[in-house]
């Protein structure tokens, strides 16, 4: 019951919401995403009691194909749901004091959006899942077209129809592994069971299609190319979605809907997908140095860090699985961070180009400081949270093999020096006529950029409860993927 | 003459669903102009009765007798706006091809009974499994093939559908799109599924071509199409692309795939349709442009050509999707692989072109025109909603009748 509630309550809320008007939109919002962070809560102190056991439900739902409605949280999903709980009201926070056009709608779709993540990351059922995976398409593409920059148009087409291009190849892998499965089933314990009765020739097929729909969406070089200016022309709390939380659906599923369903496709087309991931470190790291506009420099961070997690996580060993949770959760926290400071300077400044900034320390030193924090944390310095998980993925790489690992570390080089260059010319020196005007931190966003930065050292100092939540759900994964 | 079997009934129920729906579009949409209303309603009716003639024949020559009285209805139809022009070339068109169809399919069912000395489907099965076929019989087969794929409007049969869909007045284009293109693709797959069954290898690679030519070109002309009319009837061709690709199935039994995307598609469209009547009428024009700023005209319009169109392109949870899903997985089942993956691309592109409509409605700078529903519009526009809504989330119902 506890499942149902904590899946259908964004759902709810997003029609109250809609309901309550323009004027009431954003408090209500904040206040039903806060009441779905304290179900969240009490679901986690359910869970240290009882563990993932008592999350399970199941009940039939169509009968040809035999698709259930199997929903489940292990360590691995709840710490996701946690991840989308603790975020979405940060994110609807984030909004505030900001003019937002129709507001009813924007915020309704952004729980829309939280109903359909959740139910990604809770569902235990392919074609359940499949769904969920699309209907987190139409929240985010709605409020990138109607809330977002003036080149919108194309580029929000452009990333729909990428992704749903992987998504259709997905389709047709779930449809292919439905027929090669003996008991021809959706769920994933029968997927799981039965993975070592498919050939190795048609998971090497099956491999692709999954493969490809998660790199899209991912992004994983070189199927990344719809993302930077997604991200710039999204609203800010649309990418802090994208980036905070859709993208690990990608991560997460290559967890739990690639590895263990098709462990022989990975063993034949690891390697190649690692080397990938590794080859679009290093680009995107490169890429990220040239950039001018923050929004893309962020962007392309991003799909550096990601690259890293998904590396971690094709190094099939259990720290670079562990890197690549305790990162997916630091990634989701400092992205958020790095945009919504970017959006701060934008409202200031209406300007996100590197150049004519400047300065801003000067007249902002709240602000410096928790930009500062949010930075360190993405360039992953001890005691942040960015640092336990790419110091455990690097080992998990290392482990796996120890030329990736050497080119992957320069993510960590590569990552202060664009980080570092770009907070230098942003914020530091002698201030322009642009930002000489800047106002420091209203409260809404003290109160985000606090949370936020408190979570990056906490997570920092004491990841041990993600680790514990986690290693149990991911050894027996790990157990599915090495093939004795 | 005729056999009522779950098949007959589940595809006359739908079509029954359909005329209904239509229906109560259709008192308004006739409002100011026609004198005789009676006339086009009673016309209406003549249509489903040979949809429903076509859903149960047992016997050719009920066949031919129910696509007749399905045609002629529809030809007067398709010209019932008596002072437009293009109405009126509409109709024409209409009937000068149509009647060269139904000339290809008597002939086709002569030789079948010269080759069988039988109208009954039943006999003439009986005929194709014994084995010994005179080849009289294929050219007869090929011949009613050939008509039936001009009734589903499939490429290279489909030139009439866009210039009568165009032409014909809006409502109309709605029931040619939905009830006539259901009842010739029942027709179509029982005449096969009953009668030429064990003689489906003979003609395998001609319907392959023709299901890649259709979903392909259907696909890729809708891309380039501004007329709002035009867009639906390429999608309908895209549509009935998929359709074949269940028919080329049909091995396995795939009258439950083809029922349910039939339902699916048809809701969607009447939905759509009904939003763009209102629109057309308001602003007089039935261009793509018209929908301009419709979200923030009429939220509510919006919002449901939004989720119809959505269906028709295949995203969860509308039943377009799952009607897809039936669809791509009925063909793996047979091994149809390079025919799906052509139908998965091209749905990709599918996607491009409804979304047109919604970037149109959503992006683009509204006029001062408002755009006004009525109630019977806009209960017809929720029904269509929710319907695509709950048979995309509870396919069961549907799915067990066969």
């Amino acid at each position: 019951m506890m499942t149902l509630l904590i899946l259908f309550f964004p759902l709810i809320a997003s029609i109250l919401v809609f309901a309550s008007g323009n004027n009431l939109a954003s408090k209500v919002a904040l206040l039903l995403a806060a009441a779905e962070l304290a179900i969240t809560v009490y679901v986690y102190s359910v869970y240290k009691q009882t563990g993932a056991d008592s999350f399970y439900y199941f009940k039939e739902w169509i009968s040809n194909p035999k698709i259930s409605f199997h929903l489940g949280m292990d360590g691995l999903s709840l710490l996701m749901v946690i991840l989308t709980n603790f975020l979405t009201p940060i994110i609807i926070l984030s909004a505030f004091n900001r003019n937002i056009e129709n507001a009813k709608a924007y915020f309704s779709l952004i729980l829309f959006m939280q109903f359909a993540l959740i139910g990604v990351f809770i569902a235990y059922d392919g074609l359940l899942y499949y769904i969920f995976w699309e209907l987190a398409l139409i929240p985010i593409y709605f409020i990138a077209l109607r809330w977002g920059g003036p080149n919108r148009v194309p580029v929000t087409l452009k990333f729909f129809i990428y992704t749903l291009a992987g998504s259709l190849l997905m389709l047709f892998g779930f449809i292919m592994l439905y027929h090669y499965n003996p008991s021809h089933s959706f769920d994933i314990r029968e997927l799981y069971d039965n993975a070592s009765k498919i050939c190795s020739c048609n998971q090497s097929w099956l491999f692709w299609m999954f493969f490809l729909a998660f790199a899209i969406k991912i992004p994983i070089v070189p199927f990344h190319t719809w993302q930077a200016d997604t991200y710039k022309e999204a609203p800010t709390q649309g990418t802090m979605l994208l980036a905070g939380i859709m993208l690990k659906m990608g991560t997460y599923s290559l967890l739990r809907w690639l590895l263990p369903v098709v462990p022989a496709g990975v063993a034949q087309w690891g390697p190649l997908a690692i080397t990938l991931c590794v080859i679009g470190i290093v680009y995107a790291s490169v890429i990220a140095i040239m950039q001018k506009d923050l929004k893309k420099l962020f962007a392309y961070s991003s799909v550096a860090h990601v690259g890293l997690i998904a590396a971690g996580i094709f190094s099939l060993n259990i720290q670079g699985f562990q890197g690549s949770v305790v990162q997916m959760m630091a990634h989701g926290v400092n992205v958020v961070g790095l945009f919504f400071c970017a959006d701060i300077i934008f409202n200031r400044t209406k300007s996100l180009q590197v150049e004519g900034l400047g300065g801003i320390r000067n007249v902002a030193p709240q602000f410096n400081t928790m930009f500062m924090i949010v930075v360190l944390g993405s360039v992953a310095l001890p005691l942040t949270n960015g640092f336990i998980g790419e110091f455990l993925l690097l080992f998990g790489v290392y482990e796996y093999n120890t030329w990736l690992s050497v080119f992957s570390g320069l993510t960590i080089i590569l990552g202060a020096v664009y980080m570092f260059r770009m907070f230098q010319r942003v914020m530091l020196g002698n201030t322009s006529e642009t930002t000489s005007v800047f106002k420091d931190l209203m409260w809404n966003e003290k109160i985000v950029l606090a949370i936020i930065a408190i979570t990056i050292i906490v997570m920092g100092i004491y990841p041990k409860p993600v680790f514990d939540m986690a290693q149990p759900a991911l050894q027996s994964i790990l157990d599915k993927v090495i093939i004795k | 003459m005729m056999r009522v079997d779950n098949f007959s009934v589940a595809f006359s129920g739908l079509a029954i669903v359909l005329s209904a729906l239509i229906f109560v579009l259709s008192a308004d949409f006739y409002h100011n102009e026609e004198k005789h209303i009676s006339d086009y309603l009673a016309i209406l009716v003549f249509t489903l009765c040979g949809a429903m003639i076509m859903f149960s024949f047992s016997n050719m020559a009920m066949l031919f007798l129910g696509i007749e009285i399905l045609s002629i209805s529809l030809y007067i139809m398709a010209g019932s706006k008596q002072h437009d022009v293009r109405s009126n070339e509409a109709g024409f068109k209409y009937f000068l091809m149509g009647s060269f169809a139904s000339g290809f399919l008597l002939f086709g069912i002569a030789l079948i009974y010269g080759a069988t000395n039988s109208f009954h489907i039943g006999n003439i099965a009986a005929y194709v499994s014994a084995g010994q076929i005179s080849p009289m019989f294929y050219v007869g087969m090929l011949m009613m093939l050939v008509a039936m794929l001009f009734k589903v409007a499939v490429v290279p049969f489909h030139f009439w559908s866009p210039d009568v869909y165009e032409g014909s007045p809006a409502l109309v284009t709605a029931f040619m799109s939905t009830l006539v293109k259901i009842a010739a693709f029942g027709a179509f797959y029982r005449l096969f599924y009953l009668c030429f069954f064990d003689s489906l290898n003979y003609i395998v690679i001609i319907l392959g071509v023709v299901t890649a030519a259709t979903i392909i070109l259907g696909n890729l002309v809708a891309l380039s199409q501004t007329n709002f009319k035009r867009l639906l009837a390429y999608s309908g061709i895209s549509h009935a692309g998929y359709l074949m690709l269940a028919v080329m199935s049909m091995k396995t039994g795939t009258a439950s795939a083809i029922f349910y995307y039939a339902s699916g598609y048809g809701i969607a469209t009447i939905g759509s349709f009904a939003v763009a009547i209102l629109v057309f009428k308001a602003m007089k024009s039935e261009n793509i442009e018209a929908f301009n700023g419709l979200g923030k005209k009429n939220p509510f319009l919006a919002a449901a050509l939004t989720m119809s169109m959505l269906s028709l392109a295949g995203i969860p949870p509308f039943a377009g999707f799952l009607g897809k899903y039936y669809i791509f997985s009925e063909a793996i089942k047979n091994g149809l692989f390079g025919l799906t993956i052509t139908a998965i691309i091209t749905s990709i592109i599918g996607v491009y072109y409804y979304f047109k409509v919604i970037l149109a409605m959503y992006t683009k700078e509204a006029d001062e025109t408002s755009v006004q529903s009525n109630i019977a519009y806009t209960t017809i526009i929720i029904v269509c909603v929710s319907v695509s809504l709950l048979l995309g989330l509870f396919p069961d119902k549907l799915m067990n009748i066969f």
